[in-house]
């Protein structure tokens, strides 16, 4: 199967393709850079690189979220409009997950996470054979620390914003907290890919952003619908 | 023969998800839009970030419907076009990320539009265009008399200083406790009030094209207040009455002026507020007899659209425009520059 793997959702952006199930080529940047301008310009490479046209793709993989909201829109936009241009499936992979996957080899739990600021985070957490224990949510990451000191076991937390909540995990989780070095706190868009081979694909029109939080305007609606 | 020419557009600038297509620059083939004004109802005007969710669950669903429509496939399109700005930057990411993926899955060319460009474009799929002409744009993010000497060529010799008249409109209807959208309720208001209010015109020095509303939008809001205060009644019709014919004077009498002294072919109504009544009227009454001929898109092809930016876009493929891969959404696109971009 020929894939084509794209990841916006966050300060990472990733594009890699699958060849007959071989990674063919891969493409990573982690930079404050425009995702809208960058994205298109770096599928055109990776593919020109890989000699693979668009008509060769069985497949799009896309990172769906949580994340940058602008962020997961443009790599889910790209991905079902080239899926559908193209007349192929789409399938939509978590941000998180592809985060946690870094972990896939590691002893115990596995917690990917974003900041989502205000001491919040989007997080999750998967057992080692990568199925969930704790489904995705954005919640305070000091209650989530609490949670996650009551499993009584190792947990490999995965981040690129490990900085912003390093202390508070260090005091809570103290030993039972892992903190790897940095390449492993940043989703691989080949490993995007490779779930995606294995999901069935749902229908295109269907794929939407899981952006695990409400607009903030209809959040202060319906409290005021609630008075 | 010269075998037929489709162009494939997508707008996704405000709260409208659109795909047309048009053919040979001028026909009209497919123009659907899907509306999400419902859903931006319960807060009193367009959510950014709710535009932008809608327009992601929309935007397939869309392109499917237009192409169903004209019995096509996206092998016949000769190129896809899109709004690149002016807009909201979040609603635009979509379409022109959309419009990239299109052109680059089947390998098409692809061309940036500007939004204005497309409103004044959107004349063209009516009635042919004749140089020099002008267009009054009025929505509610514009308000400017834009001077084409030549397809693809945009000066701006008017622009509004402050709000623009869609803005105001909006404005005076919230004050009037008007459901969103404000504009057409005040124009429907207006058709059954009487002026009897003398709301100031904002002429601005002589001979300039120029606008500002700002002044009758406080003029309006004060006046309101001071009736309360008083408990006197106005009536919510005269008020709208009013208070559009001070808008309708000052935009006509402009128009007609510039379009003498300009000496222009044809006069162009173009944007969302061309749907007004009270406007359509004043600008019919102050062209009769005047050698500048007027033309006011039907109603379908003034609020936005995609039809409109592949009318644009079909001329600036023509003239040999070509966006990159690099294209971004461009919330401040300036039309004049647009209009003078390299090749
Ligand atoms: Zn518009």
């Amino acid at each position: 199967m020929n894939v084509l793997a794209i990841d916006t959702s966050n300060y990472v952006m990733g594009v890699a393709v699958i060849r007959d199930g071989a990674v063919a080529g891969e493409y990573v940047t982690n930079i404050k850079k425009n995702h809208s301008i960058r994205l298109m310009p770096a599928i055109d490479q990776v593919m020109k690189e890989t000699s693979m046209m668009p008509s060769d793709l069985d497949r799009i993989a896309v990172a769906h979220g949580p994340g940058s909201y602008t962020g997961v829109r443009i790599g889910l936009t790209t991905a079902k409009t080239m899926a559908w241009s193209l007349g192929i499936p789409v399938v939509g992979v978590s941000s998180l997950e592809a985060v946690a996957r870094q972990g896939a080899f590691f002893q115990g739990y596995v917690c990917p996470f974003f900041d989502a600021r205000r001491g919040l985070v989007y997080t999750g957490l998967y057992r080692s054979d990568m199925t969930i224990e704790k489904d995705e949510t954005n919640v305070l990451m000091e209650d989530w620390l609490h949670q996650l000191k009551e499993l009584d076991e190792p947990v490999l937390l995965l981040s690129q914003d490990i900085a912003v909540h390093e202390e508070k995990i260090v005091e809570i989780l103290g030993d039972q907290a892992v903190l790897p070095k940095a390449p492993y706190h940043y989703a691989r868009p080949a490993i995007i890919a490779s779930v995606a081979e294995e999901k069935e694909p749902g229908p295109l029109h269907d794929l939407v952003p899981n952006y695990l939080r409400i607009p903030e305007a209809e959040a202060k609606w319906l409290e005021q619908q609630e008075k | 023969m010269k075998e037929d020419q489709y162009i494939l557009a997508i707008e996704t600038s405000c709260d409208e998800t659109a795909v047309a297509i048009v053919r040979n620059e001028t026909e009209l083939v497919t123009n659907i839009v899907a509306s999400q004004i419902e859903s931006h109802k319960r807060f009193g005007g367009v959510v950014p970030e709710i535009a932008s969710r809608h327009h992601i669950e929309q935007m397939t669903i869309t392109l499917e419907e237009a192409l169903e429509d004209a019995g096509m496939t996206l092998d016949d399109m000769d190129a896809i076009a899109v709004t690149e700005g002016p807009g909201l930057v979040g609603a635009l990411l979509v379409g022109v990320n959309a419009a990239k993926s299109i052109a680059f899955a089947k390998q098409k060319p692809l061309v940036g539009v500007h939004h204005i460009a497309g409103h004044i474009y959107a004349n063209r799929l009516e009635k042919e265009f004749e140089f020099p002409l002008l267009s009054l744009v009025v929505s509610g993010g514009h308000t400017e008399l834009v001077l084409m000497r030549e397809h693809g060529s945009f000066e701006i010799i008017g622009e509004t200083r402050d709000d623009a008249a869609g803005e105001a409109y909006d404005k005076v209807a919230r004050t009037l406790k008007l459901p969103y959208p404000g504009g057409p309720q005040i124009d429907r208001l207006a058709q059954e009030g009487e002026e009897t209010i003398d709301f100031p015109r904002a002429w601005l020095e002589d001979g300039s094209y120029d606008f500002s509303f700002s002044g009758l939008k406080s003029a309006v809001i004060n006046r309101l207040h001071k009736a309360k205060q008083r408990d006197e009644h106005l009536k919510p019709e005269d008020v709208a009455a009013s208070f559009q014919a001070s808008v309708v004077d000052v935009l006509s009498t402009k128009a007609l002026r510039a379009a003498e002294e300009y000496g222009v072919k044809q006069m162009i109504v173009a944007g969302g507020v061309a749907a007004n009544k009270g406007l359509r009227a004043a600008l019919q009454e102050k062209f009769e007899g005047s050698e500048t001929e007027l033309l006011i898109p039907p109603l379908h092809l003034c609020t936005d659209n995609a039809a409109m930016i592949a009318a644009a876009g079909a001329v600036a493929y023509n003239q040999g425009h070509r966006a990159g891969w690099d294209l971004n959404a461009n919330p401040g696109l300036d039309l004049e520059l647009f209009g003078g971009r390299k090749k």
